[in-house]
């Protein structure tokens, strides 16, 4: 049989919501199989539906041409099928081995034979390529390298068709090439893969076939040979998009944020940020370049207030905010889109309303002498939402259920409905599919146009290339220089980032 | 986004299906220990609803326990666990008395007066926890299980070496002072039922409000939800942990106002923790945090306890076997993740046939 996985016009409803709607994937055998969809689209309940945790109401799947019924997840492995996790199921104070064996440990007259399993886990691991150190903790490990656990904690149950929920989602660039290595070598050994993404770069570089679903419905299967990023995207979104970010050229005018010799502490005590300098005028995106880990999220703590900084000043529109709280700091003038939505953008307990005010809910007309008025309150979620376009079912939805593209539309709504004077936005679009990605580009645009001055911090290059107009990059808690957005490339933007050409163009 | 629907009537389910299984559980242990189940939970109920005195008896019980459940559930929803409840209860108590005792003024500010000193003791029980816990970063867990003790000794000592009017205890407080109502008295049969269930039924809408309605409450939630978005969000975290267990120890200190201004209009040593400031814990557990569950919670665990006595001189069944429903009930609201799992296996049965 030439398909290793068919999944022939499942369904899968929810109470209220059809999460799959009559949705085919064949997956043939050595082959990698994108499943391309936006977020919310259907991916996840598909590969759950596949490895047994949900049940279809209709539909039928065959693994090797042979009728199944994946009850449960110990079935789907018994099937040979094994899922990497986009968030990973690995105990931290377990060592490496220990985290791979766990479930399905070698024992020796009723114990744990801990050497038989380190010598299975050093073999996998040399057959495959998959670099690990096999008596490391988890915590002592790098993303990257948790990662390549987890493959093995599929590989070492013997599974045959691993699934790839967004793997790259939490890889640095380097990271990424490993993994795409990684996943080169799995079918030369004759695994067949199923990659779950929204990243059409990977699929365009990996994939062999795509399979599109949008909103819950197969739109079909393509040769990825034969299709190009955009016809991709179009099957995706249902429409047509731009990567491009439309904009004119920026008319800089007074100088909004202004940063002299910052200093900043991480949690450990090291200077991460170390003499930074960095000015942003208003009507102009300054993008932040940088591999991650370099004083990046440190600078924009440091600016919200969230971080008392040891040594520097910040100014915002002539005031100096070193040392002011948060809380004043908003009311200065700054607007912060977060890195880490759902840790600091969103109380996701809260309803989407209750976040959207979560800025100015202490003032007029929300509170009166202490007391909340929610019908205002939620007349201007409700106002926002409009919009902004947040598509929730109703402002008083918890933060929770939204899918991660509308929880970013709240958070901006929120942010950017302040008219601060500085917008920072720090990994804008992580984790969000192209429509929303556009949609947040635009709006970053159209607040510099408006005459606010905007600092993009962002890991993606694409992104600082597309939307800013100048580029700073920051290398080891400095910014080692600043370059135009029209004048640079990926290439050399890459080698400023690890800390070539240092002292050139570096600002003073 | 039918799940939250489904949530909210979990909510619901997992608390009842709780009470069920305890009261499943308990008529088995009453079988295996030779009693009729029939006959001892008819006897518990009409040791609550059979006479008017055991009713009153029943809302005087739960009076306190309001009190403590409101307690735990105000410290819950920042986030925080107040295991302290006993002592900030135990100190409300005295102090109140003291207050009850050697002042002498009209009732209009005597009384308020004596509720508000019982109010602010337990109130700074519950500071010190929240200061050390903003400051220095301790569990608040283990300073309010000391504090428990120190509340309790403390108390004995002052009431042993400066107080002691008869036997263990001080003497009345002043009339003044007293929660005690003739009027309540007389329609319930001379049972001990007190003004103080008037308050603690307002004092469950207090928490509602304060914790739904107000901007402080907001914050608090905020806070219990998600520190690190709440200090984003220009929240003063430190200053709410501070808070919520200050307001959370005054709960606790007006229930030992109750007890002590109403119920036994004295203070007395004792001999070991009172409990019904680790009954709040139970009492804020099974009324998931709720004003509304609370009040019904406290109904529930006021009514076994006071129906044990009945159940056991009517049908012969030894009271502790109440204490045991009660763990029952906790154990089975605690382990909601398993009545989840078998709901939604006999759920996923359903849709598979």
């Amino acid at each position: 049989m030439e398909y290793v996985i068919e999944m022939n016009n499942i369904r899968k409803e929810f109470p209220g919501i059809v999460a799959n709607d009559n949705i085919t994937l064949q997956v043939k055998q050595g082959e990698i199989h994108a499943l391309l969809g936006e977020n919310g689209a259907g991916k996840s309940t598909l590969m759950n539906v596949l490895f047994g945790l949900y049940q279809p109401e209709k539909g039928e799947i065959k693994v090797r041409g042979e009728k199944v019924d994946v009850t449960d997840p110990n079935v789907a492995s018994k099937l040979g099928i094994g899922m990497v996790h986009q968030h990973f199921m690995l105990v931290q104070n377990f060592s490496v081995t220990e985290n791979i064996i766990l479930g399905s440990e070698p024992t020796k007259r009723g114990s744990i034979d801990l050497r038989k399993a380190a010598k299975d886990v050093a073999d996998i691991s040399d057959q495959y390529g998959l670099r690990v150190d096999p008596t490391a903790k988890i915590e002592d490990i790098s993303v990257g390298m948790q990662q390549r656990v987890e493959i093995l904690k599929t590989l070492y149950r013997g599974a045959e068709i691993l699934i790839f929920d967004e793997p790259t989602a939490a890889l640095t660039p380097q990271e990424i090439k490993e993994l795409i290595q990684i996943m080169k070598n799995l079918i030369s050994e004759g695994k067949s893969i199923i990659l779950i993404t929204h990243k059409l770069k990977e699929i365009m570089q990996v994939c062999d076939r795509c399979t599109v679903i949008r909103r819950g419905k197969g739109i079909g299967t393509v040769n990825v040979a034969d299709s190009t990023e955009n016809s991709l995207a179009e099957m995706m979104v249902g429409r047509e998009v731009s990567f491009e970010v439309e904009k004119t050229a920026a008319i800089p005018k007074d100088q909004v944020l202004s940063i002299k010799d910052l200093i900043v502490e991480d949690a450990r005590g090291i200077e991460v940020v170390d003499g930074l300098n960095l000015d942003v005028r208003a009507g102009e995106i300054i993008g932040v370049a940088g591999v991650d880990g370099n004083g990046q999220t440190e600078l924009i703590e440091a600016i919200t207030g969230l971080r008392q900084p040891k040594g520097g000043t910040i100014h915002v529109s002539g005031q100096d905010i070193t040392s002011y709280k948060p809380r004043k700091v908003t009311e200065a003038g700054v607007g912060h889109i977060p890195q880490d939505r759902h840790k600091h953008g969103l109380v996701l307990e809260f309803t989407v309303g209750e976040n959207i005010l979560l800025q100015t809910y202490y003032q007029k007309p929300f509170t009166k002498n202490g007391v909340l008025n929610y019908p205002k309150m939620y007349e201007k979620a409700r106002q926002l939402i409009e919009e902004y376009d947040v598509r929730t079912p109703n402002e008083k939805t918890l933060a929770r259920s939204l899918s991660g593209g509308n929880q970013q539309k709240a958070i901006i709504a929120r942010e950017v409905d302040r008219s601060p004077d500085l917008l920072i936005a720090a990994q804008p679009t992580r984790g969000l599919d192209v429509g929303a990605i556009e949609f947040i580009h635009r709006k970053l645009v159209e607040e510099r146009d408006k005459g606010r001055a905007v600092l993009l911090v962002s890991l993606e290059l694409d992104e600082v290339l597309n939307v800013s107009d100048k580029i700073a990059v920051i290398y080891e808690g400095k910014i080692v220089a600043l370059v135009d957005a029209k004048d640079t490339n990926e290439k050399e933007l890459g080698l400023l980032m690890a800390g070539g050409k240092k002292g050139v163009g570096e600002t003073k | 986004m039918g799940n939250i629907f489904k949530d909210k009537l979990f909510g619901l389910v997992v608390p009842l299906i709780a009470i069920g299984f305890g009261f499943l559980a308990g008529g088995v242990i009453m079988l295996l220990s030779g009693n009729n189940p029939i006959d001892g939970y008819v006897a518990l109920m009409q040791g609550v609803f059979g006479e008017v005195y055991y009713f009153g008896e029943t809302l005087q019980r739960m009076t306190p326990l309001i009190f403590s459940g409101l307690a735990v559930a105000f410290a819950f929803r920042t986030g925080l666990l107040n295991i302290g409840v006993e002592g900030q209860l135990i100190v409300g108590w005295f102090v109140s008395v003291f207050v009850g005792i050697v002042i002498e003024a009209p009732m209009i500010i005597h009384l308020p007066l004596a509720i508000l000193a019982g109010a602010l003791a337990g109130a700074l029980w519950g500071f010190v926890p929240g200061i050390l816990k903003a400051k220095f970063q301790v569990h608040e867990v283990i300073v309010t299980i000391m504090m428990n003790y120190i509340a309790m000794h403390v108390v004995n000592h002052f009431i042993r070496n400066f107080m002691l009017e008869s036997g263990q205890r001080t003497a009345f407080i002043n009339d003044s002072a007293s929660l005690s109502s003739d009027f309540l008295t007389s329609i319930t049969d001379f049972s001990r039922l007190h003004w103080g269930f008037l308050i603690a039924v307002a004092a469950c809408f207090v928490m509602w409000f304060i914790l739904w309605k107000t901007k402080k409450g907001f914050e608090l939630r905020s806070v219990g939800y998600n520190k690190h978005a709440s200090s984003y969000a220009g929240m003063n975290v430190n200053m709410n942990i501070i808070l919520s267990m200050s307001v959370s120890g005054a709960f606790a200190g007006i229930g030992g106002a109750m007890v002590g201004l109403g119920t036994y209009n004295y203070a007395n040593i004792l001999p070991s923790f009172t409990n019904l400031g680790f009954d709040g814990i139970a009492v804020a557990l099974l009324g998931s945090s709720t004003s509304i569950g609370i009040f019904l919670s406290a109904f529930l665990f006021g009514g076994l306890k006071e129906g044990a006595n009945n159940m056991q001189s009517q049908a012969g069944v030894a009271p502790e076997l109440v204490e045991i429903i009660i763990a029952l009930i906790i154990f089975f609201v605690a382990s909601s993740y398993l009545i989840r799992w078998i709901y939604s296996r006999l759920q996923s049965k359903k849709e598979g046939k």
